[in-house]
Parts: structure tokens; sequence; C-alpha cells
């Protein structure tokens, strides 16, 4: 910790491209901080995603979007291991319907062969029904990427968030930029809410507002993020579930609407795709859910908004950067990149889809940049890349429930009765590398509240905890910030009626 | 591990749970175990302060704690054991339950027969589909009722209630004797889907408006609720365009719809009724799982909890018979089918046999209002076999009707029951 406000390098930004690059720079002997406007971690972009590891074979050939997901792709499996969140490689599918739509398959096999995605092969029809009997039975013939993977979004970023701070990084929360500091064309820190902070690099990671920060870096002044809004429905996995990940063969501007699996287990359908101009929308909408319902039921028809137990909306970065490969008319490309035209600046911009697969790259690729850039990177002694996951207790065996709870009573006492959250976890989060100071920030972390009675029966026992372990009231116990508090007044005030 | 071993298991204790193991105690099984994952027992009532419960048992209009308090005192006089503050995890089809709390670690529990009673849910927000934004003050009524009436804190100041439930309209009085201003009551439906007595005693007379045929069309506010945009629906539930209104408010309180809780049935792969979302259940309010039997709202949702505790002495009682090889088994059971305006049935199976030493009611939902005389009718298809008279039928009412042994020759010969609510002619 770094008590007197002065930095190597600030990360602007704690969306999963902000925290894995504080874990990757958190190797070298650099004192790094890390802002997050929102009062969590990874609690915008990273939280609301379809939750996919892609294969590659979507991203335009030629592409950096291209380059870092086919670069990506094979990383998680360490990643996972070393940073211990939930991650499964099952491959996934794009599912041709109807003879028409198989033509299409041939472009994005010859596509993905181009990136270097490996392990891509047709599937007939009768193989796609049997490994998933619920699929639309006009099913034509499908792609089997086996590379594709499904992870927890949320879960991958505190995960490199905690191992960041574990090998030494700041991060604060609520914290928001104002303005870069300069010393002619050399940034040397940044303005915020909470006062100066001073740095030889600033990175920008700031996924919907990373081109405000452009912007004031006096880069790119035509660079735009357009929020492109996507609506998604879970469905209770006791009332119907799909085994594997199924996309519908893709359209020019859209990988369209998926039916997937969850590593919690739940089926999710989703993402509609609506381009918007207010970075805070995330409100679901009749006709979105109508549109969602239409293109999940293509790929599998017996869905029903019966089994739905829960919606949200998430907000993709989208961005307008041309493709800096010549002969490639491509402008929604990343942006990674150390501009010349100022100092002191590393800047990412539009990491929209496959965004979240690829961030290990983007990080990597960071790295090389600083060092191409004479930053002398000097690797820690004794840094430790691995993030010790806390117990979960619906995951252990009743031996080792047995066992957790002779340690510590509290994993006794079950919290929330669909998802068997207990207790101990939740004290556990509040009292972890980044606390947990939310029902929000507890719930992305612990999944408690997830299921049938989305936390109809957890929720004041939550903030009951949440305030004794915090040592304030319930009246000061919030949904997601200061601005979102649950309870207003204690009873028997403020007279009654007549 | 430690292992415990009972008779009888009795999961939830709730109204329907105390009967039930008070009355397993009273027919003789040993060792009855109620199992409750609450501090103290008592269930839902217990956060039910307001009166109207023990009408038809006590013939008195009690709050909700004093009629638990009243079954809890009867249950420790009989000798049920109680183990509290202990959530089952998982129960197996040979009757072993799986369950943690703080002072035991992991329990099993191995028990000779389990009665379920697990009671219901609320219908969440995600269940109904409101669009809109997700910030905090959106709550179902009986999360609600929990803060304000066990923890002493208030959810908001300005409410909106969608859904008229028993539990919204009575939490719209409770939250304005606490001085929050209710702004209005939405129902979709053109028809009152809890009891009138408490339309005209929790809303009529505290000058709460109640809208038939409206809902909510979207939520407004990022970080606390700011208002509710509301819109008319016609017949056939859709909306009327013009006529959207915006009301301000910082609370959205959802009262729509009880589920039965069957998480743990499911798992025990117990047949359950896709009408009620409870298991299918005999006169003896046996599952077709044998040895597990269900009472309470965890079969059907019902309106007054005299009913429920009714059901619970029943199953009880049966699943004490059961452990003693004393209930009749090998009958063979008549399927009873929902008729004309007639929503579901319990039980879904009758031994006419049992017939001959008691009664047997029959207990069900009607599917529409139908405000004038009408009659509840017993069938074999095309004979009337039982039919009783009633001034009214509605939704948010139960209907019942009882078999005796007079019936039973006709019941013999009856292949199925159909029970049917006719418009009476005058």
């Amino acid at each position: 910790m770094n008590k007197n406000g002065n930095y190597d390098v600030i990360i602007i930004g704690g969306g999963v491209i902000g925290c894995m690059l504080a874990r990757y720079l958190s190797r070298y002997t650099l004192d790094i901080l890390l802002i997050e406007k929102e009062s969590d971690i990874g609690s915008v972009t990273s939280a609301a995603n379809t939750a996919i590891v892609h294969p590659g074979y979507d991203a335009i050939s030629g592409s950096l979007k291209a380059k870092l997901n086919v670069a990506a792709n094979p990383m998680w499996d360490n990643l996972a291991g070393e940073l211990q969140f939930a991650f499964q490689r099952h491959g996934d599918y794009v599912v041709a319907i109807g003879e028409d739509e198989l033509a299409r398959l041939d472009m994005l096999l010859q596509r993905g062969k181009q990136n270097g995605v490996p392990g891509m092969q047709i599937v007939s029809a009768d193989v796609m029904r049997s490994r998933e009997p619920n699929i639309n039975p006009a099913v034509s013939g499908a792609i089997w990427a086996t590379s594709g993977g499904i992870c927890d979004p949320f879960g991958v970023t505190i995960a490199a968030a905690e191992n960041a701070v574990l090998n030494g990084v700041t991060i604060l929360r609520e914290t928001v930029f104002e303005d870069f500091i300069w010393n002619e064309k050399r940034i040397v820190g940044i303005k915020t809410n909470r006062g100066i902070f001073t740095c030889r690099r600033a990175i920008n990671a700031a996924g919907l507002f990373a081109d405000a920060i452009m912007h004031k870096a006096g880069v790119r002044p035509d660079f735009k993020i357009t929020p492109r809004k996507g609506e998604y429905f879970v469905l209770d996995r006791t009332d119907f579930t799909v085994n594997n990940v199924l996309f519908p063969v893709p359209s020019d501007i859209s990988k369209g609407i998926l039916v997937t699996t969850t590593v919690h287990g739940n089926t999710i359908i989703g993402p509609n795709a609506q381009n918007i101009e207010d970075k805070e929308n995330k409100e679901n909408t009749k006709s979105g859910m109508d549109e969602v319902f239409e293109g999940a039921k293509k790929l599998v028809p017996n869905i029903n908004p019966r089994h739905v137990i829960a919606v949200f909306a998430g907000l993709r970065a989208g961005g307008n950067a041309a493709c800096q490969t010549p002969g490639i008319g491509y402008s929604h490309d990343f942006i990674v990149e150390i501009p010349t035209e100022v100092q002191g600046l590393v800047n990412l911009g539009g990491i929209e889809s496959p965004g979240l697969t690829a961030a290990p790259a983007i990080a990597q690729y960071v790295v090389e940049l600083l060092k191409d850039a004479g930053e002398k990177l000097q690797e820690k002694k004794n840094w430790n890349p691995v993030r010790p996951a806390r117990p979960q207790f619906r995951h252990l065996t009743h031996e080792e429930c047995d066992a957790l709870i002779k340690k510590d009573a509290r994993y006794g006492r079950v919290v929330c009765r669909c998802e068997n959250v207990t207790e101990g976890e939740i004290v556990a989060e509040i009292h972890s590398p980044i606390p947990a100071l939310t029902y929000d920030a507890i719930k992305r972390r612990t999944w408690l509240g997830t299921g049938r009675c989305q936390g109809g029966f957890d929720m004041p026992r939550v903030t009951e905890i949440l305030a004794r372990e915090l040592g304030v009231s319930q009246l000061e116990i919030s949904k997601k910030n200061g601005a979102s508090k649950f309870l207003c007044r204690p009873t028997k005030e403020d007279g009654g009626a007549q | 591990m430690m292992i415990r071993k009972c008779d009888i298991a009795v999961i939830g204790s709730g109204p329907g749970g105390l009967a039930a193991a008070i009355a397993a105690k009273k027919n003789g099984a040993k060792q009855v175990l109620l199992i409750e994952r609450d501090r103290e027992p008592g269930g839902i009532l217990l956060q039910c302060i307001h009166n109207g419960f023990g009408v038809e048992i006590f013939k008195k209009d009690l709050p909700g704690p004093a009629y638990a308090q009243h079954f809890i005192n009867e249950a420790q006089e009989v000798g049920v054991n109680f183990l509290l503050d202990t959530m089952i995890l998982e129960i197996t089809k040979d009757k072993r339950i799986f369950a943690s709390n703080k002072t035991e670690g992991m329990l099993e529990i191995q028990a000779k027969a389990v009665i379920l009673a697990m009671g219901c849910r609320e219908r969440t927000r995600a269940q109904v589909r409101l669009p809109g934004a997700r910030p905090a003050g959106v709550y179902t009524a009986g999360t609600a009722q929990r803060w304000v009436n066990v923890e002493g804190f208030m959810p908001g100041k300005k409410i909106v209630i969608l859904g008229s439930g028993d539990i919204g309209m009575i939490m719209a009085r409770r939250l304005t004797f606490e001085g929050a201003k209710v702004e209005r009551v939405l129902e979709i439906m053109p028809y009152l889907s809890g009891l009138m007595r408490n339309y005209v005693q929790c809303l009529q007379d505290f000058d709460i408006p109640l809208q038939m045929q409206h809902t909510v069309k979207r939520i407004i506010g990022n970080e606390r609720v700011e208002a509710i945009e509301t819109v008319a629906v016609d017949n056939r539930w859709q909306e009327v365009p013009g006529s959207e209104e915006v009301i301000p408010c910082d609370t959205l309180l959802l009262s729509v719809g009880l589920v039965p809780e069957n998480e743990l049935s499911r798992q025990v792969g117990i047949h359950l009724d896709p009408l009620t979302a409870g298991p299918f259940v005999d006169n003896y309010f046996q599952t077709e799982t044998k040895g597990f039997f269900a009472a309470g709202n965890v079969v059907h949702v019902y309106d007054l909890v005299d009913w429920v505790t009714g059901a619970g002495l029943r199953a009880g009682e049966s699943a004490a018979l059961y452990t003693n090889n004393k209930l009749q088994m090998n009958n063979k059971k008549i399927a009873i089918q929902h008729g004309q305006n007639v929503h579901h049935v319990i039980p879904q199976f009758l031994d006419i046999d049992s017939l001959s030493a008691r009664e047997e009611q029959l207990q069900m939902r009607v599917t529409k209002p139908l405000e004038q005389p009408v009659k509840v009718q017993v069938t074999d298809g095309k004979e009337v076999i039982a039919s009783k008279a009633l001034p009214y039928a509605r939704p948010g009412e139960m209907v019942t009707i009882s078999l005796k042994d007079k019936h039973i020759d006709l019941l013999k010969k009856a292949e199925q029951l159909v029970v049917q609510i006719a418009e009476r002619e005058e």
C-alpha cells in the first residue's frame, strides 16, 4: 500500500480488463493503483454478459480482436487454475436451422481456420440432436468449436483483482476520474473525487467511458463508445436446461441470440442488441423480452417464459476504431496502444465481445507494449500467481461441510435456501481482500439470492449480517451503493395513522 | 457426521408441520422430529401479527404468533422433539435427510416416514417479468412484512403494491399504520385475488385505492425506486395504449401469488401436479412416494390457516398409522379430476373405504369469480354423486365439499370422479 498517493502506474477502471492488467502488472516491481468509480469492481459490463470464452472464429481476420481472442483462448486453463474461478471448456456450437443456413457454416469454418482457431469441426444434425435433445428438430448441422468455454465473468474479475491486491496493488472503489495532471505533454497524475494521485503512466481501461478518458488525454478525438444494450433471461434449472453453448448462425452485425448453459447450471438466453445513448440504462423491456424469446425459440423451441427466474441487461462498450491492418475495412476493432502524441498514457478502448476472452492476452500485450516503450520491468521475487478461492458450501461433500462447520460454526447456518449459501461464506466475503460491502457485492461473490426466490428469503438475513459485521445500523445497508439503501427508518416513528 | 433416528421427520414448523407433528405423536408415533430452518418454530405465522387466525378452529380471532404458540405449546406437551436453526440440504428416497446447523454440523436423520410441510414461497418480480430498471425498493410483500414486523424497519415511505393477494392488502394496512403512504394497489385481473374481508378491512377502511386490470409497465430509478409507470390492461391482458400513468414512489411491493415450495420433494422424485405445483396426494395426504406425506401450503395454497392445521392433523395421523403398519396401503384409489370452473382439487386420489369411518373433504379453487348462486358437484363423469349449494364462488376463497358413507355405493361404481361448479338456476 502506497501511502502518499504516488504511484508508478494508475489503472482507470476496475472491469475485467483493468483487473487483469493489475494482476499481470503486479508481477513487476511497480507501485500500482487501480481506481473504480462504482462501489465494487467488475459490477458493470463484467458482471452482465454472456460469460463465454470464445474460440475466435467470429472476429474479422486480421483484426486485433481476432489476434487477441485466439491468443487468449488457450491461456484460460492455466488462468483458471491459478486464480481458482469457475471455468469449463466443453466447446461451443453454431447451429444451422434449415438448409439455407448450412451453407453459412462453411464461411465460419474458413474464417476460423484463417484466424488460427484449432479444433473446429462440422457435426451432423443427428449428432446435434443427440447432444442437445431439446434442439429445434429442423437443425441441419452445426459447427462444434471444441476450444469454446464458459466462466463466471465476475468470478474471473474478482479473482484477478484479489490476486493483484495480494501482490501489492492498491484498489480504490467509488473513486471517480476527473482529469489528468500534465507536465507539458506528459501525464504525471490524475485528479479524482478522492484527491490527486501521481503516476508515471496512466492506463485507460474505462470500458463504457473510455472515450471520455481519451478525449481528456487529447487522443482519438473521433473515438466514440456507443453502448449496445443486451437483455438476458435466466431460466430455473429445475424447470429447463440445455447442455451446451448454442449460437445461431451469425448475421453480419451480431452473433445473435444464444441459448447457453452457465457454470452455475442455469440456462440463460440472450442477448439482443440495441444501440443506446445513456451509459447507465440497464433496463429490461417488454420488446426486448419478446425479441430474445423469439431468437431463443429458433434454436430451442420449447423454451418458455414461465421458466424465467431472473432478468438482467448489460451494456457492451462498442467502439468505432478502424482496424490498423492495411486493407481490412473494419471499424469496430479493439484499441490497445501507447499513443505517441502524448506521453505516459496506455490507451484501451472498444473492448467489446470477445473482450472477456481476450482479457489475459490484452494484459500480456500491454506488458509487451510497455517493454517496447522502454519501461524497465523487473520481476518481483515473491510474486504469487495463485489466488486461493474461499470455500463454497454447496460445492462440498457432506463430510467436507461437516469438517468446515466444526472449524467455523457459521458455515452451519444456511442463509440462502435456494443456492445453499451459508453465513460463513457471507462473513468471509465481507472480510475478504476486496471486501463485499453491499448486498449485490455479496450476491456476485457467493451467488446467494440468484435462485428461484430471488433473495426473498435471504435479504433480511443478509442485511442483518452486513450491519453486524460492518458495525453499522441495518438502515445503512444498501443494494449496490449509498443511494440504494434497502430500508428508510425504524418502525414506530413519524407518528403513524390517526 | 452425526446420525439421528426417528419414526417421523416433519419438515417445517409452520401451522401444517406443527399440527402434523402433534397428530403423529398423539396417534402412536414414538420419536417425532420437527425440523425448522429458522431459530424459532412457527413459520411465517410469526411475522403475521395481524389477527384473523383461528376463526374456524377456535372460533376466536387470533394474531398469527398467538395461533402458532398454541400449537407450539401442545407439541411440547405431547413430546415432539424440535430441531431448530437447521437447514435440510438433501432428502433421499429411502428417507435419509441430510441437514446442517451451527451446533452439530452436518446431520443425517433416518426416518420411517417423512411429512413435507415446507409451505410456499412468493412469486418474484422476474416470475411476473416486470420490465424496467433493477433498483433497491422492489420487495415481495412477505419480505417487507418480515422487515416491519420482526426486524422493526420500514422498507419505504411512498408505496405502490402490485397484486391484490392477501399479504399485499394486509401490508397496505400495516404500512399505513406505521406512517407510510400507500399510493395504490394494482391488480392485473378483473377481480380480487385475496379475500374480500381483507379488501374491506385493509384497503377500503383506509381509503387505499385498488385499481383492477392495471399492472406495472416500467420500474423507474437506477439506485432506488423513484416511480412506477402503470398501465391498464384489457380482458386479454394486453396493455391499453394511452392509459399509462407515472406514480412517484420509493417502493414497489409485490403480492403476485404464492407457489408451493417443493424443491426437496423434487429431489426425492415425488410426483408433482403441474396444476398445484404440489405433490399428488390421496385423502391420507400421502404422496405417490411411499412413506412421504405432505400437508398445508406445500400441497396447494390455502386461504385460511385453519385449513392448513386440519391438513397437518390428517397427515400426521396418517404417517403415524403408516409407521405402525396400520395405514391401508393396497386399496384401490379413485382419481379425482377437475371439471367445469374448477382449477384443481385436493386430494387427487381417494380411498373410498375410508369413508366408512369418516367424511372426506375435497378442497378446490375456482377458475373465475361466479357471483351468483352455484352448485358444487361431485360426479362420476355423468351422474351427480354429491352436491352442495353456495351463494357464490370466488378464486380467492377455497371451496370444499364432503363425501360421506352414504356416497360409498355410488362412488364404488365410478371409474373416476369429476368435481365441477355449476351455475345454479333460481
